[in-house]
């Protein structure tokens, strides 16, 4: 009976699909409406083929880990093809003929920028926190995800949005909203995928066999929740026609900036701190085999950390026609945040206390601590560039460029990384990591790449605001803004040159875990002792 | 802008006061007496059931 709902749904979205196909108004519009209906004729065909089989029971005695493999891999998958991007975009700010003359209009600058950001951001960061968090929250709730199958709708569902999103920046489909941008009917679909999610999640912990949430789920539902929430505020907008993708925002002016900023810098404080954060509260005390150092402070560091964050968006506007209390607003919480911050790394750099030796031995530890050290730095670089007076020299300049790479870079890529190397022999049932001195290439590879991009974004940065605000005697402005365009050449290459260093560690990444998967011999196992009762 | 202003004076008179409060029983919750226990029963979870679901709730009551 369900296969007939099935198809016969799958069969409308198909043929209305191929109608909004014929009637589209834009190119990426009618894309997408011929992906969907492609989308949708396939799994018709393979409900299709599969009707009337019996159902395979699901077991509520193993965990669910098969979307989970798929999670890693799509992870490593955008992980390098978003890097790629990145240096690729890097290049064409230092030698603009990269942006090839026959390819205007799809893989210049500001198309491939946003599909930068969405790939690292959304593809790479969102998919590993969708995988790392189902399996963190079986493990420690000792339950199967709840849902049967909709974890895989989940996973298929965010892909498709992914999909969605970076054919429309190429083909020029945006609202311009910053890390915002894919229009309403894709809005629309993630919010879908975003609900089931949510009730994947929140399904688990309900039916858990632990009496007691683990502080990483914590984590990981505020991530969910808050974005939730964000996403659906931020996109309050109206569609010009329902053939097309262009649509209008419905706040506008300052409101539409601020609710902008609200949801931009949530996004960094719960998607890419709190939902990352999990990750750390999870994987790092496992690698170290040491609960972590204190339960308390995690709980202090949640709830500080969620009381602050929402306030601090305000910051992405000083001096701009946003009120001026609004601004201080932004900057007091951003200076507050500092506080639980430092004390979620203390947190995560203490689990180690009586296990620093491992530093020695384990690079994946090692890769772990190097991320909290990064979320450290800056968390701290942070709220400095949020005070007012350093805003003013810092904002628009390549600064700003340079601490959000040495978040994303060194703290979201590397605590990621660590869990992929964390996970990759355990789903799939191998005895090790098939070379740990990959690994160290990888680590050394990409730490001496974010050093490289962070410090040439730091000088660059500084030498912009300083001679962006050079006046001479007379009051005029000593440099135009092309002066600034040139004195940040050599630097521009530079981060070019340690983007290449970070993907290729990237790239060793996929060799090693593919090769764990394909020639580590099976881990042989001890079946589970169980206790009499 | 009626709405505006009320809203705005509610929200950084009584509404700052109940999430501070409501932060500060948080914290103080923590530290009550007696969660040590409970805490490191926690902080340990993730070193149990690795490998399978648990198989019934009696397998965790022992904490």
């Amino acid at each position: 009976m369900t296969d007939y709902l099935k198809l016969t749904a799958l069969g409308l979205v198909a043929l209305l699909a191929a109608i909004a196909a014929n009637f589209a108004r834009d190119m990426a519009y009618m894309v997408h409406a011929q992906l969907i209906m492609l989308v949708a004729g396939g799994l018709f065909l393979w409900v299709i083929r599969r009707a009337g089989e019996p159902r395979i029971p699901i077991r509520q005695d193993q965990y669910m880990d098969g979307v989970i493999r798929y999670g890693v891999v799509a992870t490593a998958f955008w992980g390098v093809v978003g890097f790629m991007v990145g240096v690729i975009i890097a290049f064409q700010l230092a030698f603009p003929v990269l942006n090839l003359e026959w390819a205007q209009g799809f893989a210049n600058f500001g198309r491939l920028r946003p599909l930068h950001t969405s790939a690292v951001i959304f593809a790479f960061g969102g998919n590993a926190l969708i995988c790392t968090s189902f399996y963190v929250v079986q493990r420690t709730s000792a339950a199967r995800l709840w849902g049967g199958n909709l974890a895989w709708f989940v996973f298929w569902g965010y892909n498709l949005f992914i999909v969605l999103a970076a054919t429309g920046y190429l083909l020029g489909s945006t609202q311009s909203k910053e890390y915002a941008e894919p229009e309403w009917y894709v809005d629309i679909w993630l919010t879908v995928v975003w609900l089931a999610y949510l009730a994947v999640y929140l399904g688990t912990i309900i039916k858990r066999r632990e009496p007691h949430i683990y502080v990483a789920n914590w984590f990981y539902l505020s991530f969910i929740i808050t974005v939730a929430m964000l996403h659906v505020f931020n996109n309050i907008s109206i569609p010009v026609s329902v053939f097309g993708s262009k649509s209008v925002q419905v706040f506008s002016g300052v409101q539409d900036a601020m609710v902008q900023w609200w949801y931009g810098h949530n996004a960094v404080g719960f998607f890419l701190t709190a939902g990352f954060l999990g990750m750390m509260y999870y994987f790092v005390p496992k690698q170290a085999e040491r609960p972590v150092y204190s339960y308390k402070l995690s709980i202090i560091h949640f709830w500080a950390l969620i009381f602050l964050y929402i306030w601090a968006g305000p910051h992405h506007l000083h001096y701009t026609a946003l009120p001026d209390w609004a601004a201080t607003l932004g900057m007091v919480f951003s200076i507050m945040l500092w506080m639980p911050s430092w004390g979620g790394m203390i947190n995560g750099l203490m689990t180690l206390s009586g296990a620093w030796d491992k530093l020695r031995t384990d690079p994946v530890l090692r890769m772990m601590v190097v991320a909290i050290g990064f979320y450290g730095m800056s968390t701290f670089e942070g709220p400095v560039m949020s005070i007012k007076a350093v805003n003013s020299l810092s904002h628009y300049t390549d600064w700003t460029i340079g601490h959000v790479h040495s978040g994303a870079l060194g703290w979201n890529g590397m605590i990621t990384f660590g869990a992929l190397y964390f996970l990759t022999p355990r789903l799939w049932n191998r005895d090790r990591l098939y070379s740990l001195s990959l690994v160290s290439w990888h680590f050394w590879l990409a730490t001496i790449g974010i050093v490289l991009y962070a410090s040439a974004m730091w000088v660059s940065g500084i030498m912009e605001g300083l001679m962006w605000r050079e006046v001479d005697a007379n009051g005029f402005l000593v440099n135009a803004f092309a002066d600034t365009v040139a004195a940040k050449w050599p630097m521009n290459v530079v981060r070019g040159i340690g983007g290449i260093l970070y993907l290729s560690g990237g790239i060793i990444m996929c060799v090693n875990l593919w090769k764990t998967v394909t020639s580590v011999p099976g881990r042989n196992f001890v079946p589970v002792a169980v206790p009499a009762e | 802008m009626h709405t505006y202003s009320r809203l705005r004076e509610f929200a950084d008179s009584w509404m700052l006061l109940a999430l501070t409060i409501v932060f500060i029983c948080v914290i103080l919750w923590a530290f009550r007496p007696g969660s040590r226990k409970t805490h490191d029963a926690v902080a340990s979870a993730i070193f149990r059931n690795d490998s399978r679901p648990a198989s019934d709730a009696a397998e965790t009551e022992q904490l």
